[in-house]
């Protein structure tokens, strides 16, 4: 068993963070990289990136949000108990290199993805601006890491309950305007990374997006992770999950995102009245 | 037939009894229900005992095959287990899965005039005969070398190097990168064929044997070749399958609805997605479902996607019945299970609706012309064959190629064209230093016995090592 030592709530409880034992991962992780998890015998495998890891404690940290019935699960675990499988580092770490002024974009848990990546483009020397977003200020997650993590950072929110009112394509504009950037890195729901993604190409600006499709085993044994990367079918969990922004075909990866989404629903719905008849 | 077949050898083979084709295409129970006692000894009678048995010849790992039935004839059935499995560690296994047609049985003589004497039923009924009433006692095992080694991969092939090293004293480590051990007899061969407790036990006697099991290892990702050097192993077997799905890379490909028979049969096995929603992982139920495809694969993946309560499972394939690869006794059990089989017609393109969802395919009939390379008549299209074919699953199961993920983080180990480890065949040596290979990762997607005879020559040049250098 993986153990869970530390265990925290953000966003009002919609996300959760758990701290997870995992020596040999905690090891061989790279910023980027991701570990598939399950909870119990007949569990679902999950994929979620890991927003730390702490190789001196040998533990892992993943921060994600609350959609489903595996991570409705995850959720109900505590401290003590732990994950049957943890399974990583999978995928291909970031490329970290000093361009200069790079930008990176999160909205919602991708803000814990792009944690990792913000220091680490921090640490080769680069100067980072950092956007981050949510739909009001109860949603907005880790502003302190994020703040450390970079060397400026801008906030907004659907509702203009903090920071700047309105979406961090806005305020990406207004960066993008003003100064010479090297490069975005943009981590969100599709929707988000595709409408960074769509501004940033008239800015001729390079722009790195993760994508997050629907995996089994994340090592490249069964393609149902593939997305349509610059025309060419691509193994999210092997050949990514970072790709150039500017080639991701979006729209295909949201219609792929909802092939279970009848399945999806009863699942959760039957957990959750199981549960709350307990 | 098995109550004729007694004393007249010419005469029929003694029919294993099989599930109703109208009630097992509906669930999971395995096919064929096996032996009894007096079956067996009925079936056994049949060999001859040639003197210079061709039989033997066909089998990839020469198994004892008149040595193991002529046993079984005098009702020593741990006489005839022990004979198996000096040769063969998955008996069990292969019994079930060989293709006989074209290894042991296809050479069997007294197949030349009637049916050949059924070798994989018999290999099977001793296997499970030990099983049920066998004392489980453990073979003896050499004195511990204090040697370490590594097996990457806990695949047949995988086992058979695990299973041979340790009972030779040796120090093993199975690293798997599922979160189960048994390669494809866990992830892919589907419940109906190869019942999962069989796999199970196989592993855990390996694991009553002294192997060690580290699950949710990924070689390459989680630990290193040369990691694993630096840890003290002194010789690293690999044994990591053919994980790589082809697709046929037509247009519409990644539409919601196609699947690789790697991500079906993985979805279903592995993750007992047929029990969804009692477990968690869901499988995609198709209504009409077409099978790209003519081999083993193939073949799982339609008789499962019948059990997951499909209206219509078609199988398409470019070529004849005669080309299809896949055993025959797996072609016979899908059509009498309702599998319909499209021959000699190509998908050209997929269709999809405004979500994204398969709704059909276009075809082409084909007609055969010359041979090509692999010595088969090359099919090709029927001009303006052009036709539709309404499904919304489609399984595509037309090969897999070699998984880079290890072999790509290893240099310094030389690869063929297509990505498959290059060995030396009589021994299984690597370019790499202290690291061996077999299997599909070697020889491309083949058979489990070839993946064991594989392995079990590199278990012989791995001791060879251990005791006197590479
Ligand atoms: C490489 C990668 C990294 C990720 N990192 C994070 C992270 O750090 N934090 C975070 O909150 N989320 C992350 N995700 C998304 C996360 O995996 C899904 O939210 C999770 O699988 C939902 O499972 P569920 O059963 O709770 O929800 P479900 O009800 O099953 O599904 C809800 C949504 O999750 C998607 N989903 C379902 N199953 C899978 C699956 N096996 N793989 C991927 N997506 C799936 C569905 O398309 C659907 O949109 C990541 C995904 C990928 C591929
Ligand atoms: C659906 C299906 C049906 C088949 N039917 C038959 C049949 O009826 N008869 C027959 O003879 N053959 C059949 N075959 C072929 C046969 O199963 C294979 O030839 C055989 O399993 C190959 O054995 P292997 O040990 O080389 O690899 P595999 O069985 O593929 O095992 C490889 C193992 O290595 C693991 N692995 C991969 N990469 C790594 C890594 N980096 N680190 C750690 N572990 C790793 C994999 O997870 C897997 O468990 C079938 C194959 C399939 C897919
Ligand atoms: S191992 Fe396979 S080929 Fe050899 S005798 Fe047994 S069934 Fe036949
Ligand atoms: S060839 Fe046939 S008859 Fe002869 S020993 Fe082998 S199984 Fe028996
Ligand atoms: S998750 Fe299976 S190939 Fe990527």
């Amino acid at each position: 068993m993986f153990k869970i030592v530390r265990r925290e709530e953000m966003a009002e409880g919609t996300v959760i963070l758990n701290e997870i034992e995992a020596p040999l991962i905690a090891k061989k992780a790279r910023p980027g990289q991701f570990v598939i998890l399950k909870a119990n015998e007949e569990g679902e495998r999950i994929p979620l990136t890991m927003a730390e890891t702490n190789p001196e404690k040998g533990t892992i940290t993943i921060i994600y949000m609350v959609v489903g019935k595996s991570t409705a699960l995850f959720r109900d675990l505590a401290v003590g108990e732990g994950y049957m499988d943890v399974i990583g580092p999978l995928g291909k770490p970031t490329h970290l290199e000093k361009l200069g002024k790079v930008v990176c974009v999160g909205g919602g848990t991708g803000v814990a993805v792009l944690h990792p990546i913000t220091r680490g483009l921090k640490d080769v020397g680069n100067d980072v601006t950092c956007i981050i977003g949510a739909r009001n200020k109860g949603l907005l997650m880790m502003e302190e890491q994020m703040r450390n993590a970079s060397h400026d950072l801008k906030l907004c929110t659907d509702d203009g309950s903090y920071g700047h009112h309105g979406f961090v394509t806005d305020v990406l504009k207004d960066v993008l305007e003003k100064e010479d950037i090297k490069l975005v890195v943009a981590i969100g729901p599709v929707p988000m990374m595709k409408a960074v993604s769509n501004l940033t190409k008239q800015y001729n600006v390079e722009t790195m997006v993760s994508l997050n499709p629907i995996m089994v085993d994340g090592t490249g044994m069964c393609g149902g992770c593939r997305v349509t990367v610059g025309g060419e079918t691509k193994f999210a969990c092997v050949d990514g999950p970072e790709f150039d922004g500017h080639k991701v075909d979006y729209d295909e990866l949201m219609l792929r995102l909802r092939a279970y989404a009848a399945e999806e629903k009863k699942c959760l719905n039957d957990y959750c009245t199981i549960r709350d008849a307990k | 037939m098995a109550e004729t077949a007694t004393k007249d050898k010419k005469a029929g083979r003694v029919a294993m009894p099989e599930q109703d084709p109208h009630v097992r295409a509906r669930n999971f129970l395995e096919v064929p229900t096996g032996y009894t006692v007096k079956m067996a000894q009925e079936e056994a009678a049949r060999c001859l005992q040639c003197k210079k048995p061709a039989c033997v010849t066909g089998c990839p790992v020469g198994v004892d095959i008149p040595g193991f039935i002529e046993l079984i004839t005098e009702g020593d059935f741990t006489g005839a287990i022990r004979n198996l499995w000096s040769k063969n560690a998955l008996p069990a296994v292969c019994g079930r899965v060989c293709p006989q047609e074209s290894q042991c049985e296809g050479k069997c003589i007294v197949g030349k005039k009637g049916e050949p004497v059924a070798i994989g039923n018999l290999e099977r009924f001793v296997a499970d005969y030990e099983r049920e009433h066998g004392t489980g006692e453990l073979p003896p095992k050499a004195a511990p070398t204090g040697k370490k080694v590594a097996v990457v991969g806990s695949g047949p092939s995988g086992l058979t190097v695990a299973g041979d090293l340790v009972t030779k004293g040796h120090d093993v480590t199975i690293f798997e990168a599922f979160h189960k051990p048994g390669g494809v007899l866990i992830y892919g061969i589907p419940e109906f064929r190869l019942p999962k407790a069989i796999v199970a036990q196989e592993v855990h006697f390996l694991e009553r044997l002294g192997a060690k099991l580290e699950c949710n290892a990924v070689v390459g990702r989680t630990v290193s070749l040369d990691e694993l050097f630096e840890q003290g192993y002194e010789a690293i077997y690999i044994g990591v399958g053919a994980g790589l799905p082809r697709f046929m890379n037509i247009p519409g490909e990644n539409y919601v609805g196609i699947l690789s028979a790697n991500e079906y049969l993985t979805r279903a096995n592995l993750m007992k997605a047929y029990e969804y929603p009692k477990v968690d992982t869901p499988i995609p139920l198709g209504k009409n479902v077409v099978v790209l495809g003519a081999g083993n694969v193939a073949m799982d993946s339609a008789r499962t996607a019948m059990r997951l309560g499909a209206e219509s499972v078609k199988i398409v394939y470019r070529r004849s019945r005669e080309e299809m690869p896949a055993r025959n006794a797996e072609i016979h059990h899908a059509e009498e299970e309702g599998i319909e089989l499209f021959l000699l017609t190509n998908p050209t393109q997929y269709l999809g609706d405004e979500n994204g969802r398969l709704i059909g395919m276009e075809c082409l009939k084909m007609e055969l012309g010359e041979p090509d390379d692999s010595g088969r008549r090359r099919p090709v299209a029927i001009k303006g064959s052009e036709f539709e074919l309404a499904c919304d699953l489609c399984i595509v199961a037309v090969g897999s190629g070699a998984n880079p993920l290890l072999t790509s983080e290893t240099p310094d180990m030389a690869l063929n064209k297509w990505g498959n480890v290059v060995t030396d065949p009589a021994t299984g040596k690597t370019t790499k230093k202290g690291v061996w290979a077999g299997g599909d990762i070697v020889t491309g997607a083949a058979t489990v016995i070839l993946a064991m005879g594989a392995g079990r020559e590199a278990a012989n040049s791995i001791h060879n090592y251990l005791s006197l250098g590479w």
